[in-house]
């Protein structure tokens, strides 16, 4: 446990060092308001992040999140040109719960048919996308066409700070109750940590990994009304190959990929360490044919600072049998 | 047997057509990618024009109902059928309509491709929308005609491999010095994708604060660049342009975030086609490397070592036309 705070410490100085960095080189990055703005900014990696560590932990991965997301996304933009009067509540209840739908579909076919998650959620990924295509014929739906309640809602100033960012606090808050309170989050470490004695003490693993599709799902949902109204456009590939970032975002934050362990803290920041490198580089004067190299290298040097203390802690089960080698 | 059962429903299929067309009439086929496409629909509005402007000319407006070089080949050979004067088209593919095309200027059928070309053994010219040269001359032009004074503009581009933006951002500083007191930057690449491209508007502006301008060769850039512009409370204070869509823009135009932005006008495209291949058709002009061809309300254009030609500057739309182009494409 001690380890587990010590590597979250380590990615939180590694964040400070980052923004001092930035800075030397820009002070203006490290004002407040731009901090609020580089974490309302990171708030969608964030909320996928999220659901993906749920899946992670159950030794399971979800490459349909970006997909997922664009798809929702695309179905309340055409919801709202449809009816424009519709509220907001509305409209985040569908894509919760179109979301959660189609991380279902996933938990499914991982659950029911055993198929290797990385496969089904390939397969859907691109099923997702060309939902849209078939939805849309590949046409964009722009702001003009979009209500201004719609597009408002996630810049929306609350205390300070534009929704889209409060809606990543409460998730990361839910999320980190849920997964030291609740039976479902134990589960999903259990099952996780060790799959075998999970159904031992009575865990459906089967049924764990296709909760946690389903919160991943529906954080991806919301991820999607929140991203299209954003971004005021909403088409095919919009967050394309954005999941990969989630999926570093949790390796950066301490989630192994082998299940099992992982915190919400570690993941949290792991997004925020992604966010800060992308808002940064733009402003720090850094050629733009480095910057795809930097970014890359950031994520390997982070990994491997987690791989060397995820070394250190090891899993000594019997003490007294490794005094005795 | 087959061949003259299928003469006879030709001839019969061409009676029905030229029925109720004076027989001294110039029908010109415009061939477009596929038929409900606001952007050819307008082309062919274009095409009308061009017909009334000549007079005795009839436009065949039609296409594939999607966007294959079957469903072109198809069209073209009743079009041949039908022995049309000329046939203008915009391929679906470069290469495939080559063999049906060399068949209809064999019959003596004018053929001139537009927007989308088609190789040269197909056609006996082309004509681009515009050329890299106008374009990089425009995008600057754009930006420095809301300058006066002068000031600082930044480039916000695909990916640093996109080659078009690349040629038009070249061309774009070639041209510089016709512009001064305006100076780029900064130029920053957002890869095509709306949250990068973002990001990167916002990271200008903040490091660039006297920023007067984003010029964004690119159509997810620009509407990205617009709403950062507009989030950032910097409405009125930094101009977002470049290339992009009316009806991908017309929110940024309407926010004023985007005062004025440009792509081809789909109806001069038609209107300029049409001219084209009534010209060749009429044999008022040959089609041969550097030739000048007048295209009525246009201007004139030149054909290139491969006979294409560009036809104009990039059509700018601001707030007075967007309404009537945002719904076309």
């Amino acid at each position: 446990m001690t380890h587990l705070k010590s590597r979250e410490a380590i990615l939180f100085g590694a964040i400070l060092g980052l923004l001092l960095v930035v800075a030397t080189r820009f002070p203006g990055f490290v004002a407040p308001e731009n901090l609020i703005a580089v974490f309302t900014d990171t708030s969608p990696l964030i909320v996928l992040a999220m659901g993906q560590m749920a899946v992670i932990l159950t030794r399971c991965i979800d490459l349909s999140v970006a997909a997922n997301l664009a798809l929702t996304g695309m179905v309340c933009a055409m919801i709202n040109v449809a009816a424009p009067d519709l509220p907001v509540g509305v409209i985040l209840t569908v894509a919760l719960a179109m979301g959660a739908m189609l991380g279902a579909i996933n938990g499914i076919l991982v659950w029911k048919l055993s198929i290797p998650p990385i496969v089904v959620t390939l397969g859907t990924m691109t099923i997702f996308r060309g939902i849209i295509f078939l939805l849309t014929e590949g046409k964009w739906i722009n702001a003009h066409e979009m209500s201004p309640q719609f597009t408002g809602f996630p810049r929306a100033d609350l205390l300070g700070m534009p929704v889209l960012g409060w809606i990543a606090v409460l998730v990361s808050a839910v999320m980190l109750l849920a997964m030291a309170r609740t039976t479902l989050g134990r589960s999903i470490y259990a099952v996780g940590g060790n799959p075998h004695a999970a159904v031992y003490t009575g865990i459906d693993v089967g049924k764990t990994q296709f909760a946690a599709f389903v919160i991943s799902g529906m954080l991806a949902g919301l991820t999607g009304y929140l991203w299209v109204a954003r971004y005021s456009v909403a088409y095919v590939d919009i967050a394309g190959g954005f999941e990969l970032d989630v999926v570093a975002a949790c390796v950066i934050g301490g989630v192994s990929i082998a299940g099992g362990a992982g915190t919400v803290v570690g993941t949290l920041l792991g997004a925020l360490f992604l966010g800060v490198v992308k808002n940064a580089l733009p402003v720090v004067d850094i050629s733009p044919f480095w910057q795809l190299a930097i970014s890359g290298a950031a994520i390997i040097i982070a990994v491997a600072f987690n791989a060397q203390s995820g070394r250190t802690k090891g899993r000594v089960i019997l003490k007294s049998a490794e005094h005795a080698q | 047997m087959k061949f003259t059962k299928l003469m006879t429903s030709v001839a019969v299929a061409a009676g029905l057509f030229a029925g109720p067309v004076a027989a001294d009439d110039m029908r010109i086929a415009l061939v477009v990618k596929a038929l409900g496409i606001g952007f050819f629909e307008a082309a062919a509005e274009g095409a009308e024009e061009a017909a009334k402007e000549i007079g005795g000319v009839e436009i065949i407006y039609t296409g594939p109902t999607d966007t294959t070089a079957e469903g072109q080949i198809e069209v073209i050979n009743s079009l041949i059928a039908q022995k049309v004067d000329a046939i203008a088209v915009s391929a679906n593919d470069t290469d495939a309509l080559v063999p049906t095309l060399k068949k209809a200027m064999q019959r003596g059928i004018t053929v001139v491709s537009w927007d989308s070309g088609v190789a040269e053994d197909g056609r006996q010219a082309h004509l681009n929308p515009s050329s890299n040269a106008l374009i990089g001359n425009m995008i600057i032009k754009l930006a420095a005609d809301h300058l006066p004074d002068g000031g600082e503009v930044a480039v916000l581009s695909a990916t640093t491999t996109s080659t078009n933006q690349n040629i038009w951002i070249e061309e774009m500083t070639k041209v510089m010095g016709n512009y001064s007191g305006i100076e780029v930057v900064s130029t920053v690449y957002g890869d095509d994708l709306a949250d990068k491209s973002y990001r990167e508007a916002t990271g200008l502006m903040q490091s660039h604060p006297e920023l007067d301008a984003i010029i964004a060769p690119t159509s997810v850039g620009i509407v990205a660049a617009a709403q950062a512009v507009a989030d950032a409370g910097k409405i009125g204070q930094v101009n977002v342009t470049g290339l992009g869509l009316p009806s991908e823009m017309a929110g940024a135009i309407e926010s004023g975030a985007s005062k004025s932005f440009a792509i081809w006008n789909p109806i001069d495209l038609g209107y300029s086609a049409t001219m084209l291949a009534h010209q060749l058709a009429t044999e008022a002009a040959t089609a041969a490397p550097g030739a000048e061809i007048s295209i009525g309300r246009m201007g004139t254009i030149t054909l290139d070592d491969t006979n294409a030609a560009a036809m104009a500057d990039p059509f700018v739309y601001d707030s007075s036309n967007i309404d009537d182009f945002k719904e076309i494409f």
